[in-house]
């Protein structure tokens, strides 16, 4: 191994090792109820993005000196076993680079305006502590070299992001919402395992180079046939629907701006909401082999862009505003990668991200800026909200314009004809089960659902 | 045989034994549970030095030292082997953390005495491979919740009547399994009540209904202490997977992936803590005796894994629902608590217990179900799909379940409603073992396949004599075992 190689493997392991380990030291002092100063998380968080980033544009640098494209490191065989090995493999190319400078520099700078926006918040340590574990997500998953290190990471990015969504826990609402975002987000992972199991067992491993060919990101071509392909695409197109809000799960995204600001900016504007376009870049080889897959990667792309910039014209807050034109945005993109768009594809999300991130954080100071816009040009600037429509007689435009209000009732339809249906035929066994163990045992088997609730403080408590 | 270098499994079955006659005789529950805590950890000490010496002896089976049950009974009654030796440190540490975290508030509600009782035969049980002696402990094992609930004045009709089935099933099953012999083909006078019997035993659904209905009328602690060892799987594994033809096999699959699936969904509905956590336990358990069925090296191995996370998340899990009912009575999940001000590592333990148990990446349970669901694929692609359903359906209740106890609402209360040292202690140690197993995965499904592959080779599946072992396949450790148990009961199928 040569020198440089030596370096280009230093920087991948600093890359990844760097936020796991800000991951554990914010993790652990909790744990021991010892609470960080804010000053501590701060400038541990600052200096993780800031290696990281610096890692990052130097093994960038080391591959453009070098030409090299891809740059695997093993850093462990997780599980050896006869018939099944899962090997913790990170790989470096043209997409994961990019990314991983892109989450560095945004992280990096959402950590510095967060410090002043969160100080003296309640959940601060919380919040860096979950923001590490979306970090650590990030990376994990853009520089993934295995389906199953891909899905690590996956799930941190999930479930750091309904945690957030759920930060301000005093209150019901951000509770709902962060459920919501959770069902959907474990609804699609759901379709990542399959996704990732059935390759698993197509090529006793889950390592990309197997099944997407050794060829570097993005001239890969893939050895499944175009069946394979097709079933296992269709899977991780759905894990990518559910990660992005692509339709029809867009009615999430509106729900997840209770978060933070901060977290907003960079779940919903940057880093997150793209997940799911990374996904299919990273498996592109999968839509060059189907061309049906391709077909069905633009349709849903060109849907969504649709329909959320119909839905960002109706909007009245200004961040599900963003949220929504962020979406149209990777709609595009989407659509982008099923016609074969790959480096438009990749510099498209890099350029949103940066803009959008900048959006969502300018978001709160909105009023202000727009005034001393004005001020500066000396006139008053146009609206982009489209009104309601004023005239009754318009039927179709009212209509219309209801139907962007309402989301286009993806949401209505997807609790009310998918999910409650189901909890019904639950509730309905339930009642069953008690029938039955209340004959059984000739009394009232679950007595204590049937006792008055303390409704006092835990002092009054007997 | 050979022998460990210490009586240990004499010891560990005999210790909470004897220590359960003398603090049952204590009134003061306060000593009883001081003494409790000492026998349970004694214990706990015992099984792992068993499990050590066994894991160092590296070979397939072991018996006690010295010899003292075939002194005093003519026979040896305790053995241990790959299977079992992880399950019995487990095994004790649930019963040793069970005690350590009784509050204050419960210590006069929960017999010591009978959890004691408890721990000796569950760790007799595991620690037998003589399918009466397993059957005799198990039989005896439904004793103590029975006397919980007659001690609380609660109504034992449902307790009973599941029970008595299943102490039947059990009894007449083997009994005509052992009458028939070692031919090839039981008959189903022999295999259709044993089925049944693991299946009452280990919760499976439509025959569940006991084991809510305890958690639901018993203490917490004992209804937890009944059900996380998974004894049923154990019977199931001993006892029914040697003789059982495929087609008994494959039905009971069915079954324990429906209620995987049903009890997940049931999981969602639920308005009490308890219940919740009964039907997670429910759909998790389901899970480990859907890879049992699979007979292949993988989903083998991937159900025993699970089995080992099962037991630590799920048991870490009761604890902690435990602690928060001693400081707020039941748990209703009917409106937000918003009890996560009061109680932060309470809630951080729960939260991590919970998604350990769903196998959360980084969680001892992730490679379990990884391995579960690649086993699954491997055999049956639809039963892959619906363990997956199963999975997603736990993740969105234990979040529902998290969210309801820990946030939406601010809670008032001006006492401190923390964790205590020793509670801290307790469910740290879990989330240790929870952790590091998920970090660092290999060495335990390691012995997880051996373990895998000679139970099912002494049971006769040929899928385990397909695949190489992993000393041939890496050219390394593992020894060819002198003391490979031949099939007790019945020839290779």
């Amino acid at each position: 191994m040569s020198m440089l190689d030596w370096w280009m493997q230093v920087l991948g392991i600093i890359i990844v090792v760097g936020p796991f380990l800000l991951l554990v030291g914010l993790g652990i002092p909790p744990l021991l109820s010892v609470k960080l100063s804010e000053r501590a998380v701060s400038r541990s968080v600052q200096f993780v993005t800031s290696v990281g980033l610096l890692a990052g544009l130097g093994l960038l640098g080391l591959m453009l000196s070098t030409g090299k494209r891809h740059v695997p490191i093993v850093l462990a065989h997780w599980v050896d076993i006869p018939d099944y090995h899962m090997l913790l493999k990170i790989e470096f190319d043209r997409l994961s680079v990019p990314f991983v400078i892109l989450t560095f520099l945004l992280c990096g700078t959402i950590s510095a305006f967060s410090a002043k926006y969160m100080h003296r918040e309640g959940g601060f340590n919380r919040f860096h502590m979950l923001y590490a574990l979306f970090l650590t997500g990030m990376i994990v998953t853009s520089v993934s070299g295995t389906i199953e290190t891909l899905f690590a990471g996956w799930e941190m990015v999930g479930l750091s992001s309904a945690l957030l969504v759920a930060f301000y826990q005093e209150r019901p609402a951000p509770m709902r919402n962060g459920l919501h975002v959770w069902v959907v987000y474990r609804v699609s992972d759901a379709a990542l395992l399959l996704a990732s199991i059935w390759l698993h067992h197509l090529r006793g491993h889950g390592n990309f180079d197997a099944f997407l060919g050794a060829t570097p990101w993005p001239d890969g071509k893939t050895i499944l046939s175009s069946w394979d392909a097709l079933f296992v695409g269709v899977l991780l197109l759905a894990a990518a629907i559910g990660k992005s809000a692509l339709v029809p799960t867009s009615g999430w995204l509106p729900r997840a701006m209770e978060g933070p600001t901060p977290s907003s900016a960079v779940f919903y504007g940057a880093l997150s909401v793209h997940l799911g376009a990374f996904l299919l870049l990273r498996v592109s080889p999968l839509l060059d082999q189907s061309l049906l897959l391709s077909a069905l990667v633009v349709v849903v792309g060109l849907t969504t862009a649709i329909f959320a910039a119909l839905f960002t014209r109706v909007q009245t807050d200004i961040k599900c505003a963003l949220s929504f034109a962020s979406l149209t945005q990777v709609g595009l993109i989407v659509a982008e990668i099923g016609l074969g768009f790959r480096y438009l594809a990749l510099i498209h999300i890099l350029g949103h991200g940066c803009v959008r991130t900048l959006q969502f954080v300018r978001a709160p100071t909105l009023l202000l800026d727009h005034r001393r816009l004005e001020d500066a040009l000396g006139t008053r600037l146009g609206s982009q909200y489209a009104p309601p429509p004023e005239e009754a007689a318009d039927s179709f435009r009212s209509r219309f314009y209801r139907w962007a209000m309402e989301r286009g009732y993806l949401d209505a339809f997807l609790v009310e004809r998918c999910v409650r249906p189901i909890l019904a035929i639950f509730v309905f066994c339930d009642s069953l089960e008690r029938r039955w163990t209340d004959w059984l045992s000739g009394t009232r088997s679950r007595r204590t659902e049937y006792l008055q609730r303390h409704t006092g403080t835990a002092d009054d408590l007997p | 045989m050979t022998e460990l270098h210490f009586p240990w499994l004499d010891a560990l079955v005999l210790m909470p034994l004897i220590a359960a006659v003398l603090v049952g005789q204590l009134h003061d529950a306060f000593v009883a549970r001081k003494w409790a805590i000492v026998a349970s950890g004694i214990t706990l000490l015992l099984a792992i030095c068993a499990w050590q010496d066994f894991g160092i002896m590296d070979r397939s089976q072991a018996d006690d030292a010295w010899h003292l049950s075939t002194m005093l009974f003519g026979r040896e009654l305790f053995a241990m082997d790959r299977l079992s030796a992880p399950l019995l440190p487990l095994t004790a540490l649930l019963y040793f953390l069970t005690a350590l975290t009784t509050q204050r508030t419960k210590i006069r509600r929960f017999s010591f005495g009978l959890m004691l009782l408890s721990e000796g035969l569950v760790l007799g049980t595991f620690a037998s491979l003589d399918p009466w002696m397993i059957i005799g402990l198990t039989i005896a094992g439904t004793v103590p919740p029975l006397l919980e609930l007659l001690g609380r004045k609660r109504s034992v009709r449902v307790y009973l009547t599941y029970q008595s089935v299943f102490i039947l099933c059990l009894f007449f099953g083997w009994m005509f399994a052992a009458a028939e012999g070692n031919v090839k083909v039981h008959t189903l006078w022999a295999i259709v009540p044993l089925l049944l019997a693991v299946l009452i035993r280990s919760g499976m659904a439509p025959v569940h209904g006991w084991l809510t209905d305890l958690f639901g009328n018993a203490t917490l602690g004992t209804a937890l202490l009944t059900a996380a060892p998974l004894p049923g799987m154990y019977l199931a594994v001993r006892l029914l997977l040697p003789i059982a033809p495929d087609w008994i096999l494959q039905s009971m699959g069915l079954v324990s992936l429906f209620t995987a699936v049903y009890a997940a969904g049931m999981s969602l509905v639920q308005r009490e803590a308890r219940r919740f956590f009964c039907y997670l336990f429910l759909s998790h358990s389901a899970m480990v005796l859907v890879g049992l069925e699979m007979v292949t090296p993988i989903g083998v191995t991937g159900a025993l894994c699970l089995w080992l996370s099962v037991g630590l998340s799920l048991g870490g899990l009761g604890l902690v629902i435990r602690a928060v009912e001693a400081r707020c009575g039941r748990v209703h999940l009917d409106d937000y608590l918003g009890l996560y001000e009061h109680m932060p590592l309470v809630a951080v333990c729960f939260f991590l217990m919970a998604i350990g148990s769903v196998g959360f990446p980084g969680t001892l349970g992730f490679v379990g179900a990884e391995l579960l669901i690649d086993g699954a694929v491997e055999a049956y692609p639809s039963i892959g799909a619906a363990v997956i359903v199963a999975a997603t359906l736990n993740g969105i209740a234990i979040m529902r379940a998290y969210f309801l106890i820990f946030t939406g609402k601010r809670h008032s209360t001006t006492v401190n409603l923390n964790m205590l040292m020793r509670e801290r202690i307790a469910i740290l140690t879990l989330v240790v073992l929870i952790l590091g197993g998920g970090i660092w995965p290999q060495p335990g499904v390691l012995l997880r396949h051996q373990a895998a592959r000679e139970l099912l080779e002494r049971t006769g599946h040929p899928a385990a004599l397909t695949t190489p072992a992993y000393s041939h396949a890496h050219g390394e450790g593992h020894q060819a075992d002198p003391d490979a148990m031949p099939n007790r009961d019945a020839p290779p199928q």
